[in-house]
This record gives C-alpha cells, structure tokens and sequence, in this order.
C-alpha cells in the first residue's frame, strides 16, 4: 500500500517544462489508457516492479513511475491514471492531458482493452490528435479470446497508421515485442503516418480558418490542429497550455 | 501571451464557425465515435453469440431505476437468508463437539488435580470464549463470504454504486461510497481504505466517518444469532428464518439510511460542498469460477477473519473470567464495572454487562457477544450452552426482552469502530481530530436512537 502524500493525487506530477533536452539520455514512455484494461499490470510487467494492481476500476489514482533497459538504453515508464477521454470531466483526467501536452513524452503508450475496443479507439483517437509518437497495445488479448473475440491488431495498424501491439498482460505476452516497438517510435525507425478524424464540413472549414492563426502565435511545437478543435469547442481549460506555448513561441510580438 | 490576444484568439474561434459550443462539441464527438466505431468493427471478430447481449439484458433489471434497487435488496436478502438458514444446524453441531471437548478438558484437569484458578482461566475463559467465537462465527462466514464473493465476481458490486448514485448524490456524497460501504460488509478497515478511490478529500472523508454503519463480518454473526434467537424463535419453525432474514436485511438497510442521513448532515454542515460527477464503469457479468470463489473465499478471507478473531477472543477470554473472579467491594470487578453503567445502558435499552461487552470488545467487535455470555455464565449458573434454545433461556434469565435484543443489535450497527479500523482512519486521514469524529459520530448515532427506540416502546406500552 502506497501512502497518503502519494495517494492524494493530482498535484503530484509535476509539469516540468524544461526536460525536453535532459531526457534525451533517458525517453519518456506515457501509458494512457481507459480505467481498468490492466496499465498498472502492464506497467509491473514492463519495468518488472510489483505496484498494487486492483479490480476496480480506479484503483490507480496514484502516481508510479519505473524504469527499464532495452539495447542498452534505459527507458522511463510513467503511468497516467485511467481515463476515457482527454476532455477532462474531474481533475485526474486533466493530468493525462496535460502531461501529454507540456511534458510531451518521447512516445504515448496507449492501452486498449481488446474485449471492448470501440470504446477505447476512442481515446486512442483522440491521443493521436495530440501526438504522433503513439504505440497502441491491445491488451486482454486472452480474455478476449475466451469470448470468442479475435481482435486483428495487424489489420488495426494499417488503418491507424501507428503500432499496434497485440498483449496479454497477465502472463508477459507480447512485452518485448511492445519493447522493441516503442524503442523503434522513439528512435524514428519507424514512419508513422497516423490517421486522422475527419469532422464534418462545418468543422473542418473553421479548423482550416483557424489554424494558420495558431500557427503563428503558438508555432509547431504543439499540434495546430489539437489547439483550434479545442478553441472550437470554446475549452476555457486549456489556456495555460496555450500560454506556454505562446511563450516558448518568439514571434509572438510580431503579431 | 496577451490577455487581449488570448481572447481574440476564443472570439476568432467563436466566428469561425455558425454553430453554438454545445453543438461543436457534438459533432465533434460524433466523429469520434463513429471513426471508433468504424476502425472496431474493421479490426474485431466478435462471436456469434454475443455475450454483450446478455450483459444488455442483465442490466436492464440490475440497473433499472423501477426494479434495480429491490433487486438488489432481493439478492441481499437471499444470501443472508441462506446464510442464516444454512448456518443453524453446523453451528449447533459445532458448538456440541467443542464444549464436548470442554467437559473431557474439565474432567483431565480434575483427574490431574489442577489448581482451579489455572482451569478458570485456561478452560473456562480461555478455551470457552473461543469455542464460542468459533461455533457462533464460522458457520455464517463460511456461507456468507463464498455467496457474497460469487456476486462481487459477477460484477455486481458497480451496479449497487450504479443504483445507489442518486441517493448519495442527493445527500451531496460520493457515489462510490456504495463502494467503500460494499468493503466495509468485510472488513470496516478494508472499507476504509478503499475511500482511496474517492477523488475529492470532502467526499473521501464523508466516505470514512460513515463507513461504520456497515456491520462488518465481525457484528454479522451477533445479529444472525440475535435474529435467530429472538425473532425466528416466537415465529413458526418454517418461517423462523424468513423472519430473521426479515430483520438483518431490515438492519442493514437502516445502515444504509443512516449513512445517507449522516453524510447529509456532515455535507450540510461541518464539510459543505457540491458532489463532484464521475464516470464508473460496469464491467461484464462474469460467470465467477465457482470452485476457485470458494477456496479463495473460505482460505482468504473466513479463516483469515476467524484467525484474527481466535487472537483476539483467547486472551480477551481469559481477561473477563478474572474480571468476573476477582473480588472488589463485595462482588466481582465485572459485575461492579457492570453496575456502574447499568444506569446509562438502562437508558438505552440494554444493560450494565452488555455495555460494558461492547466496551470490552473494542479490539475486535466478534468478541462482544462472546464476552458477553461469559460474563453472564460467570456470574452464578453453569449451564450448557450447546443450542440456541439455552442461549435464549440464559439471556431472558438475564431479563432480556425483545426490545433488549432489538437494542442490541442496533447498537451493535452504531457504535464506535473497533480499535483496527480507528487506527486505520487515522492513518488515511492523517488526523486524530477525525478519528476521533469517526468514534463519536456512530456512538452518538447508536446512544440516540437506541434511547429513542426504548423510550417509544415504553410510551406505546410494547414493553
């Protein structure tokens, strides 16, 4: 059991704004994901550390963060409390958001659960829309087939156009394939074209008005295209994300 | 960057496109799925036979908001029906072969010629108290956990949250306090510990002071046997458990009114603030695996609870029965203790002794029916107690009336959390001052309306 400090929650990831050089030496690997479709386990199984696994959904609402090597090279796995959307309804989701959007890790791991995948490409979508860096890992892949669902990862990466990597988990499948995968993501090995949603006419239309503006005021370190869906949507949240970019931005002034 | 660009910035967004916020939001939300839905159904093979479909089915009456909550009561009721009705006739067997076992201690001792003292306090304290807790807890438990661990398998336990939403949200709680009060019927610690999952520290905190009102597995068995004596006992034969499943399901539902009322009270009061919304999500029935809920139920948590009791029972035994041996001011500490509070716990309709058993068992609350029939058997006539017959002969000796058993057994459900579970509050919340909230607030709750109870069946000419 964790203690209380840890337990406590949201404030506890700390938004560092000036690692993105520092981490060089060691990638950041985010795992995303909706409540309950096994981060925790697969975060022990990845870093080989044992935190506290549970059958609720939302038993993770603490930090953990590990570790592993591969090739000679150590990697920090960060897991991100559980959340079904990036358009936060309580606090804990806005930390999966945020830590996507500022600490911006080398790759974001997203855990989907193969027994109900609609429900968890939808996340997968939506983390797409941030960053390209993206692994998704179907995990369950065993309880899955005990229903009698065959989830084709193979035909789910031709139409995402990033890795997908079919686990189980429980019993360590599919770890260092998913291992090899994220090294390759970070590296650039890999090209990755990622799909992307395409909104009605109406949408689009005002995302293409908009995007040249945020372009010139934020630039291209965050995804334009994230930011004017975003500013469509009137998101009041997510103005200290655009004041950080707007500061890292120089041709603010200009403007 | 600029306020003034900022703003621009959300007004430009504001022009740029003909529909309201809300709408943006839905179309948006729309693609999304749909391209969810597209790539799923591009990339998944389900079964022909969709045991999605069963869970659609299944849900309509678990969470319906017409039959989702008698439904659940119904499920309650069964399992605690089965328990008791299945319970009776291993614990009279049990208790037979155990206070068997004492006779033949009592005998060895005698040939072997053993000071009295050492056969008071070993046989008659130690050794019988255990017996006690043994033949009194293990029977329910050893039903009650493997029933309640197949419908927690299922996935039962979100759907009660599910139901209970409404009402907790209407007190201005958390919905997942249905959670932590599901724990709480194991273990008022586990429950207490399980807050965890309660984000916001108003509605974990409301979650902790009133997870008590749950009568962990410790209270259960008091008030099977309470039921069981005193109501199923007046009722015919056939109905007897039926009756007594009547009152423990009736208990545990004014625990649950209680708790609502309670947490009403606090969130009005000492810890104002609106209930935060939350997504809980309803995993799949499952079939649980019978045979492993079982072991696991019976080796984790039955023999588990039970060890944890026997530790406790054996040395609290042997306490009591030098309570009850030692002189003072003419009559024995116990029952000089015992008159002391006999004011007070007359008030409440009980008595000096079994107040002064529920004080006793503050370690663990499985103890206190157990301490309470030796204090009672200690205080003059030896007697048999291997049926539930005495049991009732030796307490309505002792004056006991219905109302005295309905006392008890409300009590049992308010009163202050046993010495773990105010230890483990106090570690979660990091505060004496709240643990000290958390003995009070039951205790007071317990005080007034086993005050009232008694005092209106004594207006009504009842008793």
């Amino acid at each position: 059991m964790m203690n209380r400090a840890e337990v406590c929650g949201q404030d506890s990831f700390p938004i560092n704004k000036h690692d993105e050089s520092s981490n060089k030496s060691s990638p950041v690997v985010a795992l995303v994901g909706n409540p309950n479709t096994g981060k925790s386990t697969l975060f022990n199984a990845l870093t080989g550390l044992r935190q506290h696994t549970g059958n609720w959904p939302g038993k993770t609402v603490l930090k953990a963060q590990g570790s592993y090597t591969f090739q000679g090279q150590v990697y920090t796995v960060i897991d991100l409390p559980g959340t079904y959307s990036l358009k936060p309804a309580s606090p804990d989701e806005a930390v999966t958001r945020d830590y996507l959007c500022l600490n911006r890790p080398q790759a974001a791991l997203v855990v989907a659960d193969a027994t109900c995948l609609e429900r968890n490409l939808n996340l997968v979508l939506q983390v797409m829309e941030i960053t390209s860096k993206v692994v998704v890992c179907v995990n369950l892949m065993d309880e899955a087939a005990r229903q009698g669902i065959t989830v084709h990862t193979d035909r789910l990466q031709t139409l995402l156009g990033v890795p997908v990597i079919p686990t189980a988990a429980r019993n360590g499948t599919g770890i260092p394939e998913l291992r090899t995968t994220l090294s390759q993501v970070i590296h650039g090995h890999l090209n990755l074209i990622p799909s992307t949603v395409e909104y009605s006419p109406v949408i689009e239309n005002a995302v293409s008005v908009l995007e040249p503006r945020v372009k010139a005021l934020l630039g291209d370190n965050i995804n334009v295209r994230w930011v004017s869906l975003r500013l469509l949507e009137g998101d009041q949240d997510i103005r200290h994300i655009l004041e950080y970019y707007s500061r890292k931005h120089p041709t603010e002034e200009a403007i | 960057m600029a306020p003034v660009v900022m703003e621009d910035l959300f007004e430009q967004a504001r022009q740029a496109v003909s529909l309201q916020k809300s709408e943006v939001n839905d179309h948006i939300v729309q693609s999304l799925y749909e391209k969810a839905e597209q790539l799923a159904r591009q990339s998944t093979d389900y079964p022909t036979f969709r045991s999605r479909d069963w869970n659609r089915v299944l849900d309509d009456v678990f969470t319906s908001p017409l039959f989702g909550l008698p439904t659940m009561v119904f499920l309650l009721a069964a399992v605690l029906w089965l328990t008791i009705s299945g319970a009776n006739v291993p614990s009279r067997i049990l208790a037979g072969v155990l206070f068997w076992f004492q006779d033949q201690l009592t005998a060895l001792c005698l040939h072997l010629s053993i000071p009295a003292w050492v056969h008071g306090f070993f046989v008659l304290g130690v050794y019988r108290s255990l017996a006690w807790v043994v033949s009194v807890m293990l029977p329910p438990m050893a039903i009650f956990f493997p029933l309640f661990t197949l419908l927690e398998d299922a996935g039962f336990l979100p759907r009660v949250a599910f139901n209970l939403d409404s009402c907790f949200k209407r007190v201005g709680a958390h919905g997942k306090q249905a959670l932590t009060m599901c724990m709480g019927f194991g273990c008022n610690a586990a429950g207490i510990t399980s807050c965890r999952i309660i984000d916001s520290p108003r509605e974990r905190l409301i979650a902790a002071l009133t997870n008590n009102f749950v009568p962990c597995n410790g209270r259960f068995p008091t008030l099977i046997a309470l039921a069981t004596i005193f109501v199923g006992g007046t009722a015919l034969f056939s109905f007897s458990g039926i009756a007594a499943t009547a009152v423990v399901t009736g208990l545990i539902i004014l625990g649950v009114v209680i708790t609502l009322a309670v947490s009403l009270i606090l969130s009005k009061t000492v810890l104002k603030g609106q209930p935060s919304s939350f997504t809980l999500e309803l995993p799949p029935y499952r079939r649980p695996k019978i045979g492993e809920v079982v072991v696991r139920s019976i080796l984790d948590r039955t023999l588990f609870v039970l060890a944890r009791a026997a530790i406790i029972a054996a040395p609290a035994g042997g306490l009591v029965w030098i309570l009850a041996n030692t002189q003072y001011a003419d009559t024995s500490v116990l029952s000089f203790a015992a008159a002391h509070l006999d004011p007070m716990a007359k008030l409440m309709g009980l008595d000096g002794f079994i107040l002064l058993a529920f004080i006793l068992g503050l370690p663990a609350n499985e103890i206190v029916f157990p301490i309470l029939i030796m204090s009672y058997v200690s205080g003059g006539t030896l007697m048999e107690l291997d049926s539930l017959a005495q049991l009732k002969q030796l307490l309505v000796n002792h004056g006991w009336t219905w109302l005295t058993a309905l006392c008890v057994m409300v009590f049992s459900l308010c009163h202050w959390p046993c010495g773990t579970t105010l230890l483990t509050i106090r570690k979660e919340l990091n505060s004496w001052k709240w643990a000290g909230a958390a003995l009070l607030i039951p205790t007071l709750t317990g005080f007034l309306l086993c005050a009232l109870i008694n005092a209106m069946a004594h207006l009504l000419g009842w008793a």
